[in-house]
């Protein structure tokens, strides 16, 4: 017998085939470290909790279908212009293969529109989408938009837009930049038919959503530790040259300067914006 | 010329800035107006009233300075969210006497800087665009050099947006376009090229509908038919309902990219 067997050398202990024998096997996926926390979560529990960190509150970002699937009712979602699809336009540079890449990831643009119900109450629901060059503004992106505030005006449905979104999208040039009239404008008109515009900005909103209808609602929530910024914290850093303040752009700093309404948990976030529907009247008349 | 050339033309130091197409336009009948009656005045942004011809019209434009003493208290034309408060209380007014507004741009951007975040940058942009949108009288913007992204949008959501032949409007700067897409902000005279920000390219694009001569210091015909052109176009839509205005105003951006 091999007294010293424990002292097997770490390369042999680690070989392949051993590993295959003694060793449980564990998919990279099954875990999921907290970037703020450092704890390892299981992603099972974390998606559970509306992907949440269980131990410190950490909202991950959420994809437009997750967004969806939490606010609202069970097989409510219709969606709208699904398969409008961005084209490149200007011809730029390697947009193509972004754009190609980005579908990959299961998200056919960067934003979703469509009508749902939300505690039973008729709403047009659009959600951003993180995992779609990070919820960049494009063309399609402001037609979907100004296309579902169109639909609510003429139904007099109110509007929860979830925003999530690193700003225009550079590759579609001036017509992305002019996407935040448009939506604006379609804004307005919802917001003069007197109809209700709830925004939800999650992380990160900054640049040309911010500047349009990200502000543009009459009730303005933010997730907790949510990054809220017209030039974001490198842009300034870079052009001033001195280090930000603490939590500096976070929606809580950005609450208390004014901006906005409320912070709200993920796990209210829902019962809160049904409140808000009813407070405003909203589903009142409808069919059950 | 090429793309990038253009952007060099539009930053030139030397060009005219807001306050000379101000003094060769209207002259002495000019009126500064000053502050956003909510926290200060910004000198980014140059505003007040002046008579064209015979017609009392709100002129607002970002002013970039034009010799480092001005350049300096001017912030290099880049506004703060007060300066587009100031210039939305002017265009209010404007409104309530229902005289017509005319734009004139000239900016690299919003200033990115702590306060200006404070203050609310991205709402301050999103209010401009939405009120003007409905704004119930003529607005008319001209881009008299750099149109840098939303800082130049929160002035150019008008019935017309026109500009100099050497002018450039954009969504980021090529530098910056360079350096986030190929980490190498050296290649912007690439970037300049791809992100079609010319006034030659915009009009293709159809975002403007027209293209102005670059006027020279002291060029008194140049001045004296951008002013005839200038109010004909407001007397056009001065003649307009308020809701055949704003319908049209709204339809001009609606149709960018709808055709998808």
């Amino acid at each position: 017998m091999d007294l010293f067997s424990f002292r097997k050398p770490k390369n042999e202990l680690e070989s392949p085939s051993d590993q295959q024998q003694n060793v449980p096997f564990v998919p990279d996926e099954m875990w999921i470290k907290c970037p703020k926390c450092n704890t390892m979560l299981l992603t099972t529990d974390m998606e559970e909790n509306l992907r949440v960190c269980t131990r410190c509150n950490h909202h991950f970002r959420m994809n437009a279908k997750q967004r969806i699937a939490m606010l609202a009712d069970e097989n409510s979602f219709d969606e709208y212009d699904a398969d409008m699809e961005s084209k490149n336009i200007l011809d730029f540079p390697g947009y193509d293969q972004k754009l190609e890449k980005a579908r990959a990831k299961g998200s056919k643009e960067s934003v979703m529109c469509g009508k749902c119900k939300m505690g039973g109450i008729e709403v047009v629901l659009c959600a951003m989408d993180p995992d779609f060059m990070m919820g960049s503004m494009g063309t399609v992106t402001g037609e979907k938009i100004t296309r579902a505030f169109e639909y609510a005006t003429e139904k007099k449905l109110p509007v929860v837009v979830c925003t999530v979104s690193g700003g225009a999208r550079m590759q579609e040039g001036i017509l992305s930049l002019m996407q935040m009239a448009k939506t604006s404008g379609a804004v307005k008109r919802h917001s003069d038919a007197g109809l209700l515009y709830i925004t939800v900005l999650t992380d990160p909103t900054t640049g040309g959503v911010t500047a349009s209808f990200a502000m543009e609602g009459d009730i303005i929530l933010a997730e907790p530790d949510t990054l809220v910024a017209f030039a974001g914290p490198r842009v300034i850093e870079q052009t001033m040259r001195q280090k930000l303040p603490k939590d500096f752009q976070t929606s809580e700093f950005v609450m208390q300067k004014g901006f906005v309404d409320a912070v709200v948990s993920r796990d209210s976030l829902k019962d809160t914006l049904v409140k808000l529907l009813k407070i405003h009247g909203c589903g009142v008349g409808e069919a059950k | 010329m090429t793309a990038f050339e253009k952007v060099l033309a539009a930053r030139d130091a030397r060009k005219l800035t807001a306050v000379d197409f101000i003094a060769n336009m209207f002259g002495d009948s000019f009126i500064e107006l000053h502050g956003d009656r909510r926290f200060s005045d910004d000198k980014a942004v140059v505003s007040g009233l002046a008579m064209l011809y015979d017609m009392p019209v709100t002129v607002i434009g970002l002013e970039k300075g034009r010799n480092t003493k001005e350049r300096m208290e001017r912030n290099f034309g880049q506004a703060h969210p007060e300066g587009y408060r100031k210039a939305l209380r002017l265009m209010k007014q404007a409104e309530k006497f229902h005289r017509p507004v005319l734009c004139l741009v000239d900016t690299s951007g919003a200033y990115c800087g702590i306060g200006a975040e404070e203050r609310g940058q991205g709402l301050a942009i999103a209010e401009n665009i939405m009120e003007m949108m409905t704004l119930k009288t003529p607005i008319l913007t001209i881009l008299i050099g750099e149109g840098g992204s939303g800082g130049a949008l929160a002035l150019a959501v008008a019935d017309e947006v026109w500009m100099l032949e050497n002018s450039v409007y954009s969504v980021i700067s090529p530098e910056g376009c360079a350096s986030i897409l190929w980490k190498d902000s050296s290649k912007a005279a690439e970037a300049a090229e791809a992100l079609k920000m010319t006034a030659q390219d915009l009009f293709k694009l159809g975002v403007i509908e027209r293209i102005i001569r670059q006027p020279k210091a002291e060029d008194k015909a140049m001045f004296e038919s951008l002013k005839l052109l200038v109010s004909r176009t407001f007397e056009k839509n001065l003649s307009m309902t308020d809701e055949e205005l704003t319908n049209a105003r709204y339809n001009r951006f609606r149709k960018i990219g709808n055709n998808l």
